[in-house]
């Protein structure tokens, strides 16, 4: 397997007040493409700064980030919105999908950033919601829909532009036991069958075992654990 | 789907809050549109820039000596002189107002007779051949029924007649005449001075103001300076200037409408600045967590930016639109007011225009702050993320 991610010698630094905070100091790593991989630490640990960091919504202090060979902490702000639309689909915890739009046009957001037609747009949203099993509730708007129906329709937004990479932020932590394992057998269904490499991150231990392996984050450090054959 | 109509529906988000917003912005435009209109409608005559007028310096409604008018004629580079005097004249009821002056028929047609040569040769002659007579616009004498060759009594509001000792004079109507659009005629009722001179109770061998035409337009400065100074120091000082200037006075003088309706203008537009510009300002607060997921599904700064200050313009467009037609059948309404009197009050292209190019600077000035503030907006503090 060829490495999707690499992130080398990587520090993150933020400055509160008068006092400087690190975050990593040196932090390195490989994720290899199709890897579905569930972060996991105590809270403060940087999971979620390293899940902006390698979502190039944040910029490391030093070090680089490596995606697909390509250097994305050298990018401009302009180059890393175009590289975010084109490779990495996000997933939140409270799904963050727009009110006012039904769940086809939520699907349909990152689509407008395209060239596509308009007829095109539409057989991809058809088939990302058939993806997650929504196709009946196409014409619905978030009020109108359950927790678990909104975070599927936030999966079918996040894979509608076919991004290589899922960043799921907590993406059950506000779900019950049985929406929570329907929503992670999705994700892992589309690291299985479709070669998405997943980086979720999660308090849930019962929610890292979908993933292929586990890594600790605390206090800037890894301790990997693999879970899958 | 597309930014526009994402746009659209962000408008209509909080429906009540988009409704009342545009009844703020549709009351500056109703107000904004038919005030323009009003206006331009007030002081669009034709003029000649040969033409000038020479008035008491103090306002138009103070009177000057006869004697001034002799002394202009004969100024230096004053080709031709006339003087007309305002009658403050109504038909029947003081809401039919009319614009009647008495002037010397002989001298008025030397000085405005371009815009009095439609009429026929016969009604001219038979209106400098009666004192009592006068003549009117087509239109006025049509709106009113008025038939050559028919007396008719017009009131005055400020003058009395001495013959009868009531506010109302008798005339016969000698000749009507066009006005095209822009006449310096429009509207004008013309009686004859002498007649209207001897027959009132005060202000005898008084005059309104001093029109004359000048040799050259390039001369004008100078004929005004050398009126104004040979008047200067007296008990009638003069203040002398082109038509064009006289007119706009004109209609200022008019209760200085100009500036009372500029400032109530500009009040209702500072108002309606405050309250679009906090209300955008609050709707894009409220949408900061939604901003923040366009920008990390890869929507530029840019384009965020962009449809922020869209939804403003829009709804500023659609305020605009409504206000300009009320401001329509406002305008049309008033001009039931008018109806007869020869003015023609409505909605101007140059208020058109001008409520677009207003709506579309209101939209950008009242979202730029919330759209800059889009624009530099963090991903990570935006869907706090840390």
């Amino acid at each position: 397997m060829t490495d999707l991610i690499r992130l080398t010698d990587v520090q993150k630094t933020y400055t509160r007040g008068k006092e400087k905070i690190s975050i990593f100091d040196k932090l390195s790593m490989r994720i290899e493409q199709g890897d579905f991989l569930a972060l996991m630490g105590p809270s403060g640990s940087g999971k979620t700064t390293l899940l902006n960091l390698l979502g190039g919504t944040d910029r490391p202090s030093s070090g680089s980030i490596e995606f697909d060979g390509k250097r994305i902490d050298k990018m401009s702000e302009g180059q890393l919105t175009n590289w975010r639309a084109q490779n990495v689909g996000f997933i939140f915890q409270f799904y963050n999908l727009m009110p006012i739009l039904t769940a086809q046009q939520n699907v349909e957001l990152p689509l407008l950033l395209t060239k596509l037609s308009p007829k095109k747009r539409r057989e991809n949203v058809a088939t990302a919601l058939n993806i997650v099993g929504l196709s009946d509730r196409a014409r619905h708007k978030p009020r109108e829909m359950s927790g678990g129906q909104q975070q599927r329709v936030a999966i079918a937004r996040a894979i509608v532009t076919d991004p290589k990479l899922l960043l799921c932020d907590e993406p059950t932590g506000d779900l019950d036991r049985t929406t929570a394992d329907e929503i992670l057998g999705t994700l892992q269904l589309l690291n299985r069958d479709l070669g998405k490499t997943i980086i979720m991150v999660t308090h849930d231990a019962a929610a890292a075992k979908f993933a292929k392996r586990v890594l600790h984050l605390d206090k800037g450090h890894f301790n990997e654990q693999e879970l899958a054959a | 789907m597309n930014d526009r109509s994402l746009m659209w529906k962000n408008l209509w988000r909080k429906p009540v809050r988009t409704i009342l917003l545009m009844i703020t912005i549709t009351i500056g435009f109703a107000i904004f549109a038919s005030t323009i209109s009003f206006s331009s409608a007030s002081s669009n005559f034709n003029t000649l820039p040969t033409r000038m007028v020479t008035l008491s310096k103090v306002n138009f409604t103070e009177s000057l000596p006869m004697a001034h008018y002799d002394r202009i004629r004969q100024t230096d580079g004053v080709l031709a002189a006339t003087h007309m005097n305002w009658f403050g004249g109504y038909y029947r009821e003081p809401q039919n107002f009319l614009a009647v002056f008495a002037i010397d028929p002989a001298t008025y047609f030397q000085v405005y007779g371009e815009d009095l040569r439609g009429l026929p040769e016969a009604q001219r002659r038979a209106f400098f051949a009666d004192r009592t007579a006068m003549i009117v616009p087509e239109q006025l004498a049509r709106h009113w029924g008025w038939r050559v060759g028919q007396r008719v009594p017009l009131n005055s509001n400020i003058f009395t007649n001495r013959s009868n000792g009531r506010q109302v004079w008798d005339f016969m109507l000698a000749g009507t005449f066009p006005t095209p659009q822009g006449s310096s005629q429009t509207g004008s009722v013309l009686i004859h001075y002498d007649y209207f001179n001897e027959t009132r109770t005060f202000g005898r061998d008084r005059i309104g103001w001093v029109p004359f035409l000048t040799r050259s337009a390039a001369e004008n400065n100078q004929i005004a300076h050398r009126i104004d100074q040979r008047f200067a120091n007296s008990a009638d000082e003069t203040s002398t200037a082109d038509e064009k200037t006289f007119n706009e006075s004109f209609a200022a003088q008019r209760g200085n409408l100009t500036l009372v309706i500029s400032l109530v203008v500009g009040a209702s537009f500072i108002a309606i600045l405050l309250i679009v510009g906090t209300t955008m300002a609050l709707a894009v607060r409220e949408r900061t967590k939604e901003l923040g997921v366009m920008k990390t599904l890869g929507f530029s700064s840019g384009r965020v930016m962009r449809m922020v200050l869209g939804e403003s313009v829009l709804i500023s467009l659609f305020g605009a639109t409504f206000g300009v037609l009320i401001a329509a059948g406002m305008l049309k309404l008033m001009s039931t007011q008018f109806e007869g009197s020869g003015f023609t009050i409505g909605l101007t292209p140059i208020a058109l225009v001008a409520s677009i190019i207003v709506a579309i600077v209101l939209g950008l000035v009242t979202a730029a702050g919330p759209a800059l503030g889009a624009y530099r907006m963090r991903i990570v503090d935006a869907l706090g993320r840390r």
